[in-house]
């Protein structure tokens, strides 16, 4: 078992938990993930590391309760525990030979893009944060974007906070300005990926994109995960989850990961499971 | 007093019809009085091919003998000398290929019904004998750490023995639960897992220490391990990534490993409402492949609530890899086998969901390097059959994380860990078994490179 030690609701839909996890801490390094399971009868889910602890034996998770498990994990508090957590799974990061990067974060992928934006920051490479949110409501680690990276910028979709549009336009006009980055690195929901990704090629700027998809096992036995990556398939548990986001195969990574939505919504309709709550049984 | 019947006593088993709509255990296994009877079809013959048929070297004719006379507890202790898991390899070994294959019973009719017998005494032992009878044979420990790196057959197999030889042995698990291919990959309707709980439990009641959600290369490594004071490592992680085709529409919607499907279903029980895990159920299933993970698919499916159930399988019956009893069992469940059969496409609809895929006819040519005979496509053959999901079984490749995360750790030829015949790598202290050296193998084959293994471990510490 895996004991929560801390547990802080960053909105109404984002949650930070610090979890005991020596195994994994001991080696976790920025850009990696873990997959949990919240008890017997949870799903294996994946989810990027938002931190960690080495010397506390400690991991960070961020995460929004919008899918199933997700939900469950937030009617955990401080004291109870996940039940399986394995990892370090995944490519760290990439920083070698950077020293210029602006990393661009949407809605709640700016949870992921906080640890690579601060341990590339951290390494000694300059990083400009674009984190772009639907409105106010929704914005969260601002302190900690500020002091962990050279320059924040916060986007608001309606203009409720910082600037107002899109993390594109953003990037967009630091490009225009002058800024000369190594590469841009996208983190958040796929068509935002794209979006980006599609932006830096247009400037010949090399891009890296963090994917998210359905996996069981994190270490290349399921073939779950597989997307298409300069024309092959890759996994990304094992060859990612970072990728050149010039080369992924947008349209297709976004119809994989829709694959259980069906499924999913109905059993968040079955109401007794989500709030009757987790059952370690063994 | 021989039995001179020529086929085997039949195995009682759920009703084909009922059975391919539950998960419980097809077979029931034979009574103690269908036992003895098959017990009595044995020859007792000089030569003893079954034993030299058996990867681990079972004394057969032995153990048959005391089954003959009653002596039902006897036969057990026989059995457990060399094989660790009898009450899973009775279920999952191709006996056809092995003991049985090379029984004098079967020149003329069927063999003696070893893997049943053994079966029959492995569940007997488990039903009679409690646990505490047991426990006394725990050696003293001798105070040195082995490290054993999956929880699978070879592993187990790796741990018992040592642990046996009076080791401390822990065993590290990457996934949640222990017992490898056992737990995520073998159907409860073939094996019961509440047997490969019963097997590991043995093994912790003697002593073996399991970490689950551990992976060796990522959160440790086998350096690391050695550092901290394992003074060997046996290295049984499996195969590893799944194969697919590289054919057209591979990554729609609904196609998948058979790898993860069986994973969903068996592991992450998939089957049972209360689990979360969602499962591809399509209406109409085809399954790629001829091995015993096909089979294992496929039967899923149709338990899963599949009206048409196919295996595609691209060279005739008589070069199907799988276990035999497997094969009667999926026909007689209804699978649909389409043989000489080759997928050439996977056919999508607008929403990239499955809803087809197109075959060519195949015939049989040359032998190839395996030995079969080759399969051709017979051109302007194509037909398209209508599924909504496809099951991939066509094997795995080797999965490097160990290769790449052990210092001037060595490759065999195929990509897997390097082995000479007494299961030791390159590096010092580290040894090696199973599928992460051979590819793709059996149960009973990767038991016993997990045995041999042991032997050299143990020879290994003694001498150091």
């Amino acid at each position: 078992m895996f004991k929560i030690v801390k547990k802080r609701k960053l909105n109404e839909n984002m949650t930070w938990l610090v979890v005991e996890a020596p195994l994994v801490a001991r080696k976790a390094r920025p850009g990696q993930f873990i997959i949990l399971r919240t008890d017997e009868y949870g799903e294996r889910i994946p989810l990027t590391m938002a931190g960690h602890d080495a010397d506390a034996g400690t991991i960070d998770l961020i995460y929004a309760a919008v899918g199933r498990t997700t939900m469950l994990m937030d009617q955990l508090e401080e004291g109870d525990a996940l039940m399986d957590v394995v990892g370090p799974l995944g490519k760290p990061t990439e920083m070698e030979g950077l020293e210029k990067v602006c990393v661009v974060g949407g809605g709640t992928g700016n949870a992921l893009a906080y640890p690579l934006a601060c341990g590339m920051h951290d390494h000694g490479i300059h990083v400009d944060m674009i984190a772009g949110f639907k409105n106010k409501e929704h914005v969260i680690l601002e302190d900690e974007f500020r002091t962990g990276t050279d320059r924040l910028y916060i986007t608001t979709d309606d203009g409720s906070y910082g600037e107002k549009g899109f993390t594109t336009d953003k990037l967009k006009e630091l490009i225009e300005s002058g800024n000369e980055y190594d590469e841009i690195v996208a983190v958040g929901p796929p068509m935002m990926m794209k979006f980006t990704c599609g932006i830096a090629a247009d400037y010949g700027i090399p891009s890296v994109a963090s994917l998210t998809a359905y996996m069981i096992d994190g270490t290349g036995m399921c073939g779950g995960c597989r997307c298409v990556v300069g024309g092959e398939n890759k996994f990304v548990c094992v060859d990612g989850p970072e990728f050149d986001g010039a080369l992924v195969d947008w349209d297709e990574l976004i119809r994989r990961n829709s694959y259980y939505k069906d499924q999913e919504a109905h059993d968040r309709a079955h109401v007794c499971r989500l709030t009757g709550g987790v059952r370690y049984h063994d | 007093m021989i039995n001179f019947k020529q086929v085997k006593n039949p195995m009682p088993e759920q009703d084909p019809q009922i059975r391919a709509r539950n998960f419980k255990e097809v077979s029931y296994g034979y009574t103690a009085q269908q036992a003895v009877n098959e017990a009595m079809r044995c020859l007792k013959c000089r030569k003893k091919p079954c034993t030299t048929g058996c990867p681990v070297m079972v004394r057969i004719p032995d153990f048959i003998a005391k089954i003959a006379e009653g002596e039902f507890e006897a036969a057990y202790q026989i059995i457990s000398e060399t094989s660790a898991l009898p009450r899973i390899c009775g279920r999952v070994c191709p006996q056809e290929n092995q003991c049985e294959g090379v029984c004098v019973r079967g020149i003329k009719g069927e063999p003696v019904a070893i893997g049943r017998l053994e079966r029959f005494v492995a569940d007997w032992h488990s039903a009679h004998v409690k646990d505490y009878e047991e426990a006394a044979d725990i050696p003293a420990s001798k105070g040195r750490k082995v490290a054993v790196v999956g929880a699978g057959p070879a592993g187990l197999t790796c741990a018992g023995d040592l642990v046996g030889k009076g080791y401390d042995v822990t065993v590290f698990e990457s996934l949640h639960k222990s017992g490898g291919v056992l737990a995520y990959g073998i159907p409860e309707f073939r094996l019961p897992k509440d047997i490969v709980a019963e097997e590991i439990g043995k093994l912790e009641k003697s002593g073996v220490k399991f970490i689950t959600n551990a992976i060796i290369g990522r959160a440790e490594t086998v350096d690391e391990l050695m550092e901290e004071g394992y003074e060997a490592v046996f290295i049984g992680t499996g195969a590893g990534l799944p194969s697919f085709m590289k054919i057209p529409g591979e990554n729609l919607l609904g196609v998948c490993s058979a790898n993860e499907y069986l994973t969903r279903i068996n592991l992450m029980k998939g089957y049972l409402e209360e689990y979360d895990t969602p499962v591809p159920s399509g209406k109409r299933v085809a399954v790629i492949g001829g091995g015993n993970v096909a089979m294992d698919a496929a039967r899923c499916a149709m338990r899963m609530g599949a009206e048409k159930v196919y295996i595609i399988y691209r060279r005739s019956m008589s070069e199907i890899p799988a276990r035999r009893e497997e094969i009667h069992h999926a026909i007689a469940e209804g699978i649909d086998f389409q043989l000489l059969r080759n997928p050439v496409r996977i056919v999508g609809d607008k929403d990239g969901h499955v809803t087809g895929i197109e075959c060519v006819k195949m015939q049989l040519g040359a032998p190839d390097t395996s030995g079969r005979r080759r399969p051709i496509e017979i051109k302007d053959s194509n037909y398209v059959l209508d599924v909504d999901n496809v099951i991939m079984a066509i094997g795995t490749k080797l999965n490097n994380l160990i290769l790449n995360t052990t210092e001037e750790l060595e490759a065999n030829s195929k990509g897997g860990i390097g082995t000479d015949e007494n299961a030791a790598t390159n590096r010092e202290g580290v040894y090696a078994g199973g599928d992460a050296v051979t590819g793709a193998a059996t149960v009973i084959l990767a038991m016993g490179a997990g045995k041999t293994a042991a032997a050299s471990i143990d020879e290994y510490l003694s001498n150091k």
